[in-house]
C-alpha cells in the first residue's frame, strides 16, 4: 500500500493556512524567532505535508466555514479567535495540521539556535553524553536477591 | 514425504530448498544464522526491503519528520508498498511493527531485558495463565549466545536477574539518570542500568554509540544491534541466501499434510512457488496468524496449523503506560539513547496488591525539539498562541519519562483474524485486531502510574501527567500461536514444531504462553536459538 501524492494546496487555502500559522506559533522578539507564517518555515511547512495534506485541507475547510467563507478578510482579533476555536478542538485533523506545523518550526536554523541547538543532522558528529554519578548504584548493589527461582536451578 | 510439490504450475518453480524461512526480522535472522552451521540450503524470504545507513532518518535535517512518515512504527501511517495494511479499529492499542531486513529490531529502542525465570511459571506461581513448557534455565545458555551476537550493554550485579554478565560497558546514566537514580534511592526502590542492544564500544566490526538521538528511527552509526548489522551479515558469509521484497501469500501443503513451500510475489510482482523441505515462520505476532490463516485448505479450513483453534487468538500487546514530568535543570533530552535504567520493585506478584503478575517502570530520557512540541501539545502541556514560546521552554530538555511496561495475560477473545474486505498490495487479505485490555492490567496500569509518579515527584518534576495508551503502542505482538505440550490447547510443541504440520516451525513472538513484563525481543531470539539447535540435535528424525 503505497502512500500516495495528493494535491496541493490552491491559493485560497495556503492564504489561510499561513495566516493560521502565524497564530498558531508567533513570532516573538523576546525569544529572537520568527513565526511559523515565516517566508522559509511556512514554504518548508507546505512542502512537507506529505501524508497529512487530506487532513490540513480538512482543517482549512473548517476554518474557512467558520469564517464564512472568508477567513484572510477577517480584522485580526476576529481570526485570532477562530483559529484558537479550531485548534481548541480534538480530530485527527486538528492533530495532523499542528504536526504539519511543529515538525517544520522546530527545525528552522533560527529556531534552534535560540534554543542553544547547532542546526545540523544528528549524523555523523553525534552528540556529548556525560557519564553521570554511577556512585548512586552503590545503596542497590546490596539489596537481596530479588527474583523468584521457582525452578531451583539458579542457586 | 514428497515436499516440494507445486499445487498450481501455472506458476513459476524455484530450486527446492532445505529450509524456508519466512521473514527476516529478529527470530528469523538468528535461526538463520544458528542453522547455517549445518551445511543445508537455506533461504529466507522477506517482504520488505534492506535499509542501508544512508536511509535512515538522523543522516538528515528531516530527521524528526521522518518519523511520522515512512519510519513511523505504524504500517497504516509508514504505507510502504512493503507493508500491509492492519485493520486495529477495534483494539484500544494500535499495531506497531517494520518490514524489511531486521524487522523490529530497526525501529525498536533497543531495550534488551530478558524474561525473568518466574515469567515461565505463572500458573503455578499465581494461579493464572499457563505455564510455558520449557523454563529460564533452558534459554539460558542462548541468552547468553544471543547477547554474543548482538553486543549488549549492561552492568552484572542486578539483584532482580540471575547472574549473567553484559558484555559491553553500560550506556551512560547522563544528567537524566542521575536525577532518576537520586529519586528512586530516596524512595528506596530498586534500580539499575538496563540490558540495552547498543555497542557502546566498537563491537563486531559496528561503530560505537555516538548519540545520535533515540534509537527508534533506526541508528545510522550502526551501534544499535538491529539484526541486518548482527545476525545477518554473519549468516550471509554462511550461505544463507536473503531474497528481498518477496511476499508469502501461503505455505501450501502436499497429499501427506506437509508442507510443501511457499507461494510468494517476487520483487517484480510474479507469483512463484518455493518448494522447501523444513518452513519456519518468523513473522512475528500478527504476520504468522495472517499467513497460517491465509493457508487455509481443504485439509486444513480453519487455517493451517490450527486444529487446536488457536491460531491468531490470545494476543498479547503490553499495556505501556507513559507518565511524564518536567523539572526545572537541563537533563539529557536528546543526546544519547533513550533508556537508561529500569526499575523491578514491582515486576514479581504481591498478595498485598489488587492485581497478580507486574511490571517493569523504564526510565527514558526526554526527545527532539520537534517531537517534544508534537507530543507536548497533543498531552495538552503545551499552547497556541502568545505563550507558546514560554511554555515550550520549561518542556524541552526538561522531560522525565518513565514507561510502564505490563505483562497483559492471555485471553481468547483478543485475536488476530482476517479483514474481509481490507487486503495488501497483492490483493492478499490484511489481519484485523480485536484486544481490550483486561481488569487485571488495568489495575496494574494505574498501580504503575502512581509509583512512576511518585518517582517523579522524588524528582523534583512538576506537570506530571500520564498517557495511558494513546502515544503509546510498543510492537510487541505476542501469544497468536502459542507454545505447549496438549495439542488442544496450543500451536507448537516446546521446541517449536507445529504440532499438526511435522515440517512446519515458528520461532517468532507468537509462541510466546505469556507476555511477562519486558520488551521481548531478546528472549524472542534466544527461543530461535533454542528452536534452530533443537532442529539440528533431532535432524535424523525431524519429522517424527
Amino acid at each position: 500500500m503505497a502512500v500516495g501524492l495528493a494535491p496541493e494546496l490552491n491559493a485560497e487555502e495556503l492564504r489561510d493556512f499561513r495566516r493560521l500559522a502565524g497564530f498558531m506559533v508567533p513570532a516573538s522578539a523576546e525569544y529572537g524567532v520568527p513565526g511559523a507564517d515565516d517566508d522559509t518555515i511556512f514554504a518548508d511547512i507546505v512542502a512537507s505535508l506529505g501524508r497529512d495534506r487530506d487532513f490540513v485541507g480538512e482543517a482549512l475547510l473548517l476554518l474557512r466555514q467558520s469564517a464564512a467563507g472568508d477567513y484572510a478578510g477577517l480584522d485580526e482579533a476576529k481570526a485570532e479567535d477562530l483559529a484558537m476555536t479550531l485548534l481548541g478542538g480534538e480530530s485527527p485533523a486538528i492533530t495532523a495540521l499542528g504536526r504539519a506545523v511543529l515538525q517544520c518550526y522546530y527545525r528552522d536554523d533560527r529556531v534552534m539556535r535560540s534554543l542553544g541547538i547547532e542546526p545540523q543532522a544528528p549524523f555523523p558528529k553525534g552528540r556529548v553524553l556525560e557519564q553521570g554519578d554511577w556512585s548512586l548504584l552503590d545503596p542497590v548493589r546490596g539489596r537481596p536477591r530479588m527474583w523468584r527461582d521457582i525452578d531451583g536451578a539458579g542457586t | 514425504m514428497s515436499a516440494g510439490t507445486n499445487p498450481d504450475n501455472s506458476r513459476p518453480t524455484d530450486e527446492i530448498v532445505d529450509v524456508l524461512i519466512i521473514g527476516a526480522g529478529a527470530s528469523g535472522a538468528a535461526v538463520a544464522w544458528s542453522l547455517a552451521d549445518t551445511r543445508m540450503k537455506i533461504l529466507c524470504l522477506e517482504q520488505g526491503d534492506w535499509i542501508k545507513p544512508t536511509d535512515f532518518p538522523t543522516n538528515g535535517r528531516d530527521w524528526e519528520a521522518r518519523r511520522y512518515a515512512d519510519f513511523d512504527i505504524s504500517p497504516n501511517r509508514r504505507g510502504r508498498d512493503t507493508d500491509y495494511p492492519v485493520n486495529d479499529d477495534n483494539s484500544i492499542m494500535k499495531i506497531a511493527n517494520f518490514n524489511g531486513v531486521g524487522g523490529g529490531t530497526v525501529l525498536f529502542t533497543a531495550h534488551y531485558p530478558r524474561m525473568h525465570p518466574s515469567d515461565f511459571r505463572v500458573r503455578t506461581l499465581d494461579g493464572v495463565a499457563d505455564d510455558w513448557p520449557i523454563d529460564y534455565w533452558t534459554l539460558e545458555p542462548y541468552f547468553a549466545e544471543n547477547d554474543r551476537m548482538t553486543g549488549v550493554a549492561g552492568l552484572a550485579g542486578d539483584p532482580a536477574y540471575p547472574p549473567h554478565q553484559p558484555n559491553l560497558p553500560p550506556v551512560p546514566l547522563g544528567r537524566t539518570g542521575t536525577r532518576y537514580a537520586q529519586a528512586v534511592n530516596k524512595l528506596g526502590w530498586h534500580w539499575w542500568p538496563s540490558d540495552i542492544a547498543i555497542a557502546t564500544t566498537e563491537y563486531d566490526g559496528r561503530g560505537k554509540c555516538i548519540n545520535l538521538n533515540h534509537c527508534t528511527p533506526g541508528c545510522a552509526q550502526g551501534a544499535k544491534g538491529g539484526v541486518d548489522v548482527t545476525y545477518w551479515p554473519h549468516a550471509m558469509r554462511n550461505r544463507v541466501e536473503l531474497r528481498t521484497r518477496c511476499r508469502v501469500r501461503e505455505i501450501t501443503t502436499n497429499e501427506h499434510g506437509m508442507a510443501a513451500g511457499a507461494v510468494y510475489y517476487d520483487a517484480n510482482g510474479v507469483e512463484r512457488f518455493q518448494p522447501a523441505e523444513i518452513v519456519i515462520l518468523a513473522a512475528n505476532g500478527v504476520g504468522t496468524p495472517r499467513l497460517l490463516l491465509n493457508s487455509a485448505s481443504a485439509r486444513f479450513p480453519a487455517g493451517l496449523a490450527n486444529s487446536s483453534g488457536l491460531v491468531g487468538r490470545n494476543l498479547m500487546l503490553h499495556p505501556w503506560p507513559m507518565v511524564f514530568g518536567y523539572v526545572e535543570e537541563e537533563m539529557d533530552g536528546d543526546r544519547g539513547p533513550q533508556t537508561v535504567m529500569w526499575s523491578k520493585e514491582f515486576y514479581e506478584t504481591d498478595p498485598a496488591r489488587n492485581f497478580v503478575r507486574g511490571y517493569t517502570l523504564q526510565f527514558t530520557r526526554g526527545t527532539g525539539p520537534a517531537n517534544e512540541a508534537i507530543t507536548s501539545m497533543a498531552a495538552g502541556r503545551l499552547h497556541w498562541g502568545r505563550d507558546h514560546h514560554r511554555v515550550y521552554r520549561t518542556l524541552h530538555y526538561h522531560r522525565l519519562l518513565i514507561g510502564v511496561a505490563c505483562e497483559d495475560l492471555p485471553e481468547a477473545h483478543n485475536r488476530v483474524t482476517l479483514d474481509p474486505v481490507l487486503k495488501d498490495g497483492h490483493g492478499v487479505p490484511a489481519p484485523k485486531i480485536d484486544y481490550t485490555i483486561s481488569e487485571n492490567t488495568r489495575r496494574m496500569m494505574e498501580h504503575g502510574i502512581a509509583r512512576a509518579s511518585e518517582i517523579l515527584e522524588a524528582a523534583g518534576a512538576k506537570n506530571i501527567s500520564c498517557s495511558r495508551t494513546a502515544l503509546n503502542y510498543p510492537g510487541h505482538l505476542l501469544g497468536t500461536a502459542r507454545m505447549g505440550l496438549d495439542p488442544e490447547r496450543s500451536v507448537v510443541n516446546e521446541w517449536g514444531r507445529c504440532h499438526d504440520v511435522k515440517n512446519l516451525f515458528i520461532v517468532d513472538g507468537s509462541i510466546w504462553v505469556t507476555s511477562s513484563g519486558v520488551n521481548p525481543t531478546s528472549t524472542i531470539q534466544a527461543l530461535g536459538l533454542y528452536i534452530a539447535d533443537s532442529i539440528k540435535q533431532r535432524l535424523g528424525n525431524l519429522f517424527d
